[in-house]
């Protein structure tokens, strides 16, 4: 167990690194921190004041290594930058000069009341129509099940809120179509709305995914036995197809949970929820190059820690598995 | 100890301002669009010919034809190709280059501002005129007919399809069939790359590129490109692999054929149907990711017909008394339709080539 | 104790429609082995799992005939009542072990399931599993009974599919098959398990299998089956040495048999079995 997760991490590092390089070349190779400045600071913005921009980020310093004379060959803006994602240093935003850690802790809470909720409820949702459509097993209602799936994959998430947004606003007026508090049973009102857009914008894909998994598990032979002993239909589904099939969807799942602290881009724009989505919204917006920056960062973090989580989990629900 | 001269700031920011000058132009230069509509036609020829040459390839032919759904859906986003086609190609005139498309629809007049649906008058309080004509689906705000402006955004939706597919396809398809044949270090370094850019979560991904490259058409197809070869590799790798077990590559090595025969004749063919299928899913959502892009304003740029951009000017329109819902209607129907259609067929697609599947 | 009348079974719909199974008779004795012989795709299974009506439907039809068990047609049994039928009164093994136990429970949690169904009396569940699997000849199986199937072998596994059927006293027992998995040694030691038990306790099988060597010392009766139907019907002895359809002589003469150098084995020439 112990050297799995050696093994792994060690595993993690080569990829980190690309991530590295990766940001730092498109942020300051593909375009030049001095072009960098002027998207920030406008296209008017004088000399001095780019100057002084670039200067305060040091991002005035040689690219790779510096060979200027008197000065060590490591203060080069690739060394700093690397040294500084290398120890959790994220920075400070363009735009407000606050520190991105602070930025993004604050905006973690808010996010996750939103993620969190539509993730679980979600799940529940898309398991349980799948195994009801894998129940009833019946050619009309599968024929348009998956239509309706199919729809509601189509429909872009904007137009959810849109609509979603239309409706609550002018048709029942209980849940408030825009806003945010942190106060108990009023953010459980404000969050109703995106919380429901983010489950039906997800149910779709999730319902015809998970039906298609169950139905593989179905057409196993072990599914025969279980017939064979004489166990109901609804017991094989709930026992052995669920079980089984629960395991399979760990690999498609727990890779996304992590992603739950980074909020939804959309909807908590939409709805002025001061999560990290909107963070990263407004960021677009200005352009903050430091803040996407940071979330590339951050994102690629969470992916392997995503992938770590989900063979945890793997090997903690599968008993053929076993982490060596 | 070598670095880079400081002037490659300067270089790299003339090359870089070239090249997204040109790539984030709304409208290329005149011949390009129109050999770009000629070719896609001639691949779509060559492909359905090729197609019919195979066993594999002609049962699917004959299972599709027996499936109504699918070929409702075939129907439909053939019109919206067709439609895409028309505004695409360009003619100069006078005043300027006009497409095809806008030459047919001339005929319909611009109003002064909003017109509901089939209305006779302007959509204004103090000043309710005539109108010039009626508008099936009304105007907007500069009382341009919204079916038109509707139809003319499909351009954009199958330009995003189209070329980020000429990005993302062969480079998915040649790294993934490379790693898959050669294995050894060839197969390390694919799959590092892979790994390495689907760490970076997609959304953040593609903001940061479109951030950095400019809007566009051109750097959203790069962009989109860039992460979209990485699905596309590991599938192609994942089915090479299984090909490779079979004896008819083995057989074919024996007799000495050459690495680039056994790649092209061989191994590519019986991947094929797995290329078009993803080709057509994956358009849908290239087609919706465009509109997320444009709405969240990193996508195509201002003056360039999109469902993203549309549907985002519309959210104002919702609170106007009274309320134009029209455009918003029209550009979230239109998307829709598109995208469900692309996702119905790619659907058929997988049952015609492989019917024991589930969805 | 049961009697198949002039069964058939087709499968899918319209044009694609194939029968599966063409008007059989057959019968078994309580206590009594009957084996079915035939070649891979005559239809063995299916007359296997209809006996239970375990075939998914659709796409499988019964089109015709009657299955009476004990004198109650299965096919027209309520889904309560073939639910008692299956795995209390008529038990299965079949011919993959390694994927006919369910991955995910252990081997005891598979077996109480049988028997919570089918024997709730059973108080002392630890014990009685234990008791099954040391019939089928599992050492140390009050230990063993808490492995996953992937702890065991292909041998091992297949015992704990009989120790599974047997555990609710069933009085047909249908092995489909039950050593075509294994190698050949663990083959001759599951098969000579069966017989031991079948002596010790009074069960009727139905053995399937396409391989006419194995059937020798343990059944009574063999029905051969050939495109679906039931081509030879007659004691074992009767069969073995006399048989009468050219397709049995045929299959017969694919045995190989100790002794007997020299001797090609013969190939089945369908041309002429029309
Ligand atoms: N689910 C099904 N759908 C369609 N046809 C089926 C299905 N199951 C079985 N069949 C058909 O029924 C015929 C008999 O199959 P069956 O499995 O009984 O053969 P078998 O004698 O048991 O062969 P084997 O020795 O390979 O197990 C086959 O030819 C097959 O085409
Ligand atoms: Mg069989």
């Amino acid at each position: 167990m112990f050297s799995y997760l050696l093994r792994r991490l060690l595993f993690f590092v080569p990829i980190v690194a690309g991530v590295m390089l990766l940001t730092f070349a498109l942020f300051f190779m593909v375009q030049s921190p001095k072009a960098m400045a002027h998207r920030v600071l406008g296209p008017k913005a004088t000399p001095k004041a780019v100057e002084l921009w670039l200067h305060n980020r040091g991002y005035d310093k040689p690219l790779l290594i510096n060979q200027i004379p008197d000065q060590p060959w490591h203060d080069s803006l690739f060394i700093s930058q690397m040294r500084r994602l290398a120890t959790f240093d994220l920075g400070r935003s363009d735009v407000t000069g606050r520190p991105l850690s602070e930025v993004f802790r604050q905006g973690a809470l808010p996010s996750l009341l939103l993620t969190v909720p539509a993730f679980l409820a979600g799940l529940a949702m898309s398991v349980g129509l799948a195994l009801y459509l894998v129940f009833i097993r019946n050619a009309a209602a599968d024929l348009f099940a998956s239509l309706l799936c199919v729809a509601l994959m189509s429909v872009p998430v904007m137009v959810y809120v849109i609509f979603g947004q239309y409706l609550v606003a002018q048709v029942f007026n209980y849940f408030p179509a825009f806003g945010f508090q942190l106060n108990g049973w009023s953010t459980a009102k404000f969050l109703f709305l995106p919380i429901a857009l983010m489950i039906v914008s997800g149910l779709g894909a999730d319902v015809r995914l998970f039906r298609a998994l169950f139905l593989e598990e179905l057409g196993q032979d072990y599914i025969r036995t279980a017939r064979a002993k004489g166990v109901s239909s609804a017991v094989v589904l709930l026992r052995h197809v669920l079980k089984n099939g629960l395991i399979n969807l760990i690999t498609l799942v727990v890779a996304s949970l992590p992603f739950l602290i980074m909020g939804s881009l959309l909807l908590e724009n939409f709805f002025g929820i001061p999560g990290l989505g909107n963070v990263l919204f407004t960021a677009i917006q200005m352009p903050d190059f430091a803040v996407v920056q940071a979330s590339v960062f951050l994102g690629s973090l969470l992916y392997l820690g995503g992938l770590l989580l989900t063979d945890l989990c793997y090997a903690w629900a599968d008993p053929r598995i076993r982490l060596h | 100890m070598t670095t880079l001269p400081q002037d490659w700031f300067i270089k790299i920011d003339a090359l870089r301002s070239a090249v997204s000058d040109w790539l984030t132009r709304s409208f290329l230069p005149i011949w390009l669009p129109n050999l770009a509509v000629l070719l896609g036609t001639l691949l779509l020829a060559l492909l359905v010919w090729q197609g019919n040459r195979s066993e594999r390839w002609a049962t699917a032919w004959r299972r599709l034809r027996g499936d109504r759904l699918g070929q409702a859906a075939a129907v439909v986003a053939s019109l919206f190709l067709v439609v895409g086609s028309l505004e695409t190609v360009v003619f100069p005139t006078e005043t300027g280059s006009r497409t095809l498309l806008q030459m047919l629809l001339s005929g319909i007049p611009q109003e002064k501002g909003y017109a509901a649906p089939m209305a006779t008058h302007a959509l204004s309080v103090s000043d309710p005129k005539p109108l010039f004509t009626r508008h099936i689906l009304g105007t907007d705000a500069l009382g341009r007919d919204t079916l038109v402006q509707t139809l003319r955004a499909t351009r954009s939706a199958l330009w995003i399809g189209g070329l980020t597919s000429l990005v993302y396809i062969p480079l998915g398809v040649l790294l993934g069939i490379l790693a898959a044949y050669y294995r050894g270090w060839v197969d390390d370094l694919v799959q590092y790359l892979y790994s390495t850019i689907a760490a970076v979560p997609e959304i953040l991904m593609l903001v940061a590129i479109l951030m950095v490259l400019g809007k566009g058409l051109g750097t959203m197809s790069i962009a989109l490109g860039i992460t979209g070869w990485v699905g596309m590799a590991r599938l192609i790798r994942g089915e090479t692999l299984r090909q490779m077990e079979r004896p008819y590559v083995a057989a074919a090595k024996a007799m000495g054929q050459s690495h680039w025969k056994i790649l092209t004749r061989h191994l590519l063919p019986n991947v094929m149907h797995l290329i078009v299928i993803k080709f057509v899913l994956g358009f849908s959502g290239l087609v919706l990711a465009e509109a997320v892009l444009s709405y969240l304003g990193v996508g195509a740029p201002v003056g360039t017909p999109s469902w993203g951009t549309i549907i985002d000017a519309s959210r104002s329109e919702l609170s106007r008394e009274p309320v134009v819902w029209w455009n918003l209607a029209a550009a979230s129907f239109a998307l829709f339709l598109l995208v469900l259609s692309l996702n119905i067929l790619g659907d058929a697609l997988r049952r015609a080539f492989d019917p024991k599947s589930n969805t | 104790m049961l009697s198949v009348r002039s069964l058939s079974i087709d499968f899918g719909s319209g044009p694609a429609r194939v029968q599966a199974v063409k008007d059989i008779s057959f019968s078994i004795a309580p206590g009594e082995t009957l084996a079915l012989v035939g070649e891979s795709g005559s239809g063995k299974s299916v007359t296997g799992l209809a006996l239970t009506r375990l075939l998914q439907e659709p796409p499988a039809v019964y089109s015709g005939g009657e299955i009476l068990f004990e004198g109650r047609n299965v096919l027209k049994m309520s889904p309560a009542e073939l639910r008692r039928l299956r795995g209390g009164k008529i038990a299965y093994v079949f011919q993959e072990p390694s994927t006919s136990l369910n991955p995910v429970f252990t081997v005891r949690s598979q077996i109480a399931e049988a028997l919570s169904l089918h024997r709730p009396e059973v108080s002392d569940i630890d014990a009685e599993v234990a008791r099954c699997l040391d019939l089928v000849g599992i050492v140390d199986p009050s230990k063993r009974m808490h492995d996953y199937p992937h702890q065991l072998s292909g041998g091992m596994q297949q015992r704990v599919m009989i120790a599974m059927a047997l555990a609710c006293h069933p009085q047909l027992l249908v092995a489909d098959e039950p050593t075509t998995a294994l190698d050949v040694t663990v083959q001759a030691q599951i098969l000579d398990q069966m017989r031991l038990i079948k002596q010790q306790i009074k069960m009727a099988m139905l053995l399937i299998t396409h391989n006419f060597g194995i059937i020798g010392g343990i059944a009574d009766r063999v029905a051969v089956m050939f495109r679906g139907a039931i081509v030879e019907h007659g004691s074992t002895a009767e069969v073995l040495h006399n048989p009468q359809h050219p397709y049995t002589k045929a299959l017969i003469g694919c045995i190989p048999q100790l002794g007997q150098r020299r001797r090609r084995l013969t190939t089945i020439d369908y041309s002429t079995l029309g």
